[in-house]
């Protein structure tokens, strides 16, 4: 060990690019969600073989065009999955790992941080979104009209904002088991009776008042405006979702902790 | 870097009672202390991740908690720093990408030892590989100032003599250093100033020298021999004012001026006693034997 340089430590500190900064973690956080068997199980295995099932079983009662009905409810699921579940668990072993610790103390700052963690979700439901389709395509899917199109992005983007906000909310708050063991626990509660792949239909009248009042519904529902009968969705979905996505990023902002 | 009269509590703990430090431009400093001594919290309040309760800190010139100064400070946190699934070079290549002029994050792998795990899942490496990895990631961004809590905690003695040599070599660049440790010698190794607290107070403060020879009558002899030795013929036969003590088991101490006649005196009764005293050594206090005299406890409890 002949030692180093001298000057090879000398001082040179500085922040990095912010755009730089953006694309790296970004990119980092996608890959790593993408790479995890688990996260793809969730995110697009389970998601996959469940269209299938509803597009070509009769088992659960879908309003027709069948296969079109199950594109929205799925996509609704997918995004349930990776933005709600896939984002909580993640975010509670980060925690435990002390990620956001060590990059809270880089140059990166805490905006840039969220920023980061947002594209790599939006770029995970990219990823979940052109695998359904194809799927669907696959499984003689009538593609939507234009609109119905342009409005379910909006949807998906709303979405993917207010579970993102949820999975913070339950992600950054508390121990990694326990994050583990609810957010699978919601995610089967709101795919059974949260209107994902059941409609509101069956249900007493009280109970599809709750449930409408869930994001899962609003947005499977506004979905299904959107991808089956082209039109824009209701407001009351819209503003449920916005709801939900502003009261958990409140909060979620006051309980979200590094460590 | 300047520290006076921090305290920081917890509910009713008291971690940190009222701390005085400072580290000199270019120089390291090394915190000094047993378990829960307040080592970390210390640490982390100078880094910005927790509000003190009481007391100032300033960090370059500026409040620890503003954002400037992230990226004039390497931190290595103790334990943890890497997404579960990351790859280790992927962990060190983000870091360096949010600093302007990194290092290069393959040589800095090189160098700690980490080519050959640089695919390998952050949970897979070992912990001292995780540490490594987390020096890397204080060092990368060129800092004027690193944090170090406990930087060779869990690793094998190349790796601590790779992270003394980088230490030297951070502080022979011009680089500041505050690390923590429990480790008598890496102390007296490393740092130009060491800081020794306990309870959240600190106990003594200066240089290794400072504070192993503060006085000519304040060495000691030690040596090995049979437990259990009768100690009052010999005491008898020292000058005034030695002291002897079996230490540990099996470990004698004298302790005060030693001068040569003691050392016969000693290696003489020994003779009587039909004993063989081995590793006979007069040595200066360590920073061990200066602990122990502070507190009355050792420092490894
Ligand atoms: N988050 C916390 N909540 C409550 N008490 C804490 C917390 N962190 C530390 N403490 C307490 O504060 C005291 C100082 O802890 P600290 O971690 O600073 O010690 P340390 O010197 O770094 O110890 P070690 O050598 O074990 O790392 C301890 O009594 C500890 O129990
Ligand atoms: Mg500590």
């Amino acid at each position: 060990m002949s030692g180093f340089a001298p000057g090879t430590f000398t001082p040179a500190p500085g922040r990095g690019r912010l755009g730089r900064m953006l694309w790296a973690q970004t990119r980092t956080e996608a890959v790593l969600t993408l790479r995890n068997g688990e996260q793809v199980l969730l995110t697009v295995l389970i998601p996959v073989a469940l269209l299938v099932a509803l597009s070509l079983m009769s088992v659960v009662p879908m309003p027709e065009p069948r296969v079109g009905s199950a594109v929205a409810r799925i996509l609704a699921l997918a995004v349930i999955s990776s933005a709600f579940t896939g984002q909580a668990i993640a975010l509670g072993f980060d925690r435990r790992y002390g990620v956001l610790k060590r990059l809270a103390a880089t140059a990166l700052p805490r905006w840039l941080l969220v920023a980061g963690r947002v594209a790599a979700g939006f770029a995970v439901v990219a990823v979940q979104v052109v695998i359904l389709c194809v799927t669907a395509l696959l499984l003689g899917w009538q593609p939507p009209t234009a609109a119905g199109a342009l409005w379910a992005v909006v949807l998906l983007v709303l979405g993917t904002l207010s579970f993102g906000a949820l999975g913070v909310l339950l992600g950054g708050a508390l121990r990694a088991e326990i994050v583990l063991a609810l957010a699978n626990i919601a995610w089967f509660l709101l795919l059974l009776v949260g209107g994902v792949a059941l409609g509101v239909d069956g249900l007493p009248s009280w109970l599809v008042t709750v449930v409408e009042l869930l994001p899962s519904a609003a947005l499977a529902e506004g979905l299904q405006s959107a991808l089956v009968d082209g039109s824009a969705p209701g407001v009351r979905p819209v503003l449920v979702l916005i709801a939900w996505g502003v009261a958990a990023g409140t909060l979620a902002s006051r309980t979200t902790k590094l460590g | 870097m300047e520290v006076s009269g921090l305290v920081k509590k917890y509910g009713s703990v008291v971690a940190v009672d009222g701390l005085d430090l400072v580290v000199e431009r270019g120089s390291v400093l090394a915190l000094l202390g047993p378990n829960g001594a307040g080592k970390t919290t210390t640490v982390e309040v100078c880094e910005g991740f927790r509000r003190a309760d009481g007391g100032s800190v300033r960090v370059l010139g500026s409040d620890p908690r503003s954002p400037d100064l992230r990226a004039r400070v390497g931190v290595m946190p103790q334990g943890g720093g890497g997404y579960p699934g990351v790859r280790a070079d992927e962990m060190l290549r983000l870091v360096a990408a949010c600093a302007a002029r990194p290092l290069d994050p393959a040589w800095l792998l090189d160098v700690l030892g980490l080519s050959g795990v640089g695919r390998t899942p952050y949970k897979r490496l070992s912990g001292g590989q995780q540490q490594r990895l987390s020096l890397a990631c204080a060092l990368v961004g060129r800092p004027e100032l690193v944090f170090l809590d406990e930087p060779t905690a869990g690793m094998d003695p190349q790796a601590r003599r790779l992270v003394w040599e980088l230490v030297g070599a951070l502080r022979s660049d011009g680089v500041s250093v505050l690390l923590t440790t429990h480790l008598m010698d890496e102390a007296e190794a490393l740092a130009d100033a060491v800081v020794i607290m306990d309870g959240g107070r600190v106990v003594a403060a200066g240089t290794p020298a400072e504070l192993t020879s503060p006085h000519a009558d304040d060495q000691q002899l030690r040596f090995r021999a049979r437990p259990g030795l009768d100690l009052s013929l010999l005491t008898g036969a020292l000058p005034e004012g030695l002291r002897v003590r079996e230490a540990s088991r099996g470990t004698y101490l004298v302790q005060g001026r030693i001068d040569p006649q003691v050392v016969s005196t000693v290696t003489s009764w020994c003779a009587q006693q039909g004993v063989l005293a081995e590793e006979l050594t007069v040595a200066r206090r360590s920073l061990e034997d200066v602990f122990l005299d502070l507190t009355g406890r050792e420092l490894r409890s």
